[in-house]
């Protein structure tokens, strides 16, 4: 019962503060906007019982992200310009509505195969051996190294005075 | 009613659509990449709601997520890094005003 109660609480937060992001004219405000949501959605992982999914998502989203986005929007001054739309606002509304009828016909009408097996609690110890353990991601892993590496490299070069 | 993957994978959907909006009808850059973000969340839940209904033991849904949370911080840091250069340039982030190379 709690769960439920938990998420549709998060489920009401997540996607007020999703309208308020694309609805709020003041653009610092929908950036934090945007740090609400990624809070809830970390709550949604944590219903999910994903709770080291939750922790980086604190981590990265709220803590990183959230900071870079903000620092460019302080950087950029364009604060009182607001946030207008195009003139594609109302072909962009009905392409949404579209999306999301066709995606929800979908998901009401396949047949999922859930199991009812208990979930791995906690998960860090399992998701470590799924990432760097035999036959796992380990090639995934030392790829997005050097993606990493590469995109801070990048953004160095991109912003550096000349 | 209790709740399951399909609760979660309508959130999903909505979250998303949310986002797509976002992304075709904003002109401010910064707002644009914000609305990208909340997509790349949306399809976070997805995989992770996946990974705890259909494979509960096999966590690999968790595992992609944590591999697209990897690529939004790339490319949240390339995308803000060419934002300010092209505030630099041109004086504005206005997507509609960045036409240099539209036909």
């Amino acid at each position: 019962m709690g769960l439920e109660i938990a998420f549709w609480i998060l489920a009401v937060v997540s996607v007020a503060a999703a309208l308020a992001v694309v609805l709020l004219q003041n653009v610092f405000r929908a950036a934090l906007a945007l740090v609400l949501c990624l809070m809830a959605v970390a709550g949604i992982y944590v219903t999910l019982s994903a709770d080291f999914l939750a922790a980086v998502q604190i981590l990265i989203y709220v803590g990183g992200i959230s900071v870079l986005i903000i620092l460019a929007i302080m950087l950029t001054r364009d604060v009182q310009r607001g946030s207008p739309s195009n003139k594609l606002r109302i072909p962009a509304l009905i392409v949404a509505i579209l999306f999301l009828a066709a995606v929800g016909f979908a998901t009401t009408n396949t047949l999922w195969q859930v199991s009812g097996a208990a979930p791995v609690e906690p998960t860090t110890a399992a998701l470590a051996g799924k990432l760097f353990g035999e036959g796992g991601f380990i090639l995934a892993v030392e790829i997005a190294a050097v993606l990493l590496l590469a995109a801070i490299l990048g953004a160095i070069v991109l912003v550096r005075e000349k | 009613m209790s709740i399951g993957l399909e609760h979660y994978l309508i959130l999903s959907a909505i979250l998303f659509s949310i986002g797509l909006y976002g992304v075709l009808a904003k002109r401010n850059a910064i707002i644009i990449l914000i609305s990208i973000e909340l997509m790349l969340n949306a399809v976070n839940i997805t995989m992770v709601a996946f990974s705890r209904y259909i494979v509960p033991l096999l966590l690999t849904g968790q595992v992609f997520a944590i591999f697209i949370i990897v690529v939004a911080a790339a490319e949240a840091a390339v995308g803000l890094a060419i934002i300010i250069a092209i505030y630099r340039n041109r004086e504005t982030i206005d997507a509609t005003e960045i036409d240099l190379m539209k036909w």
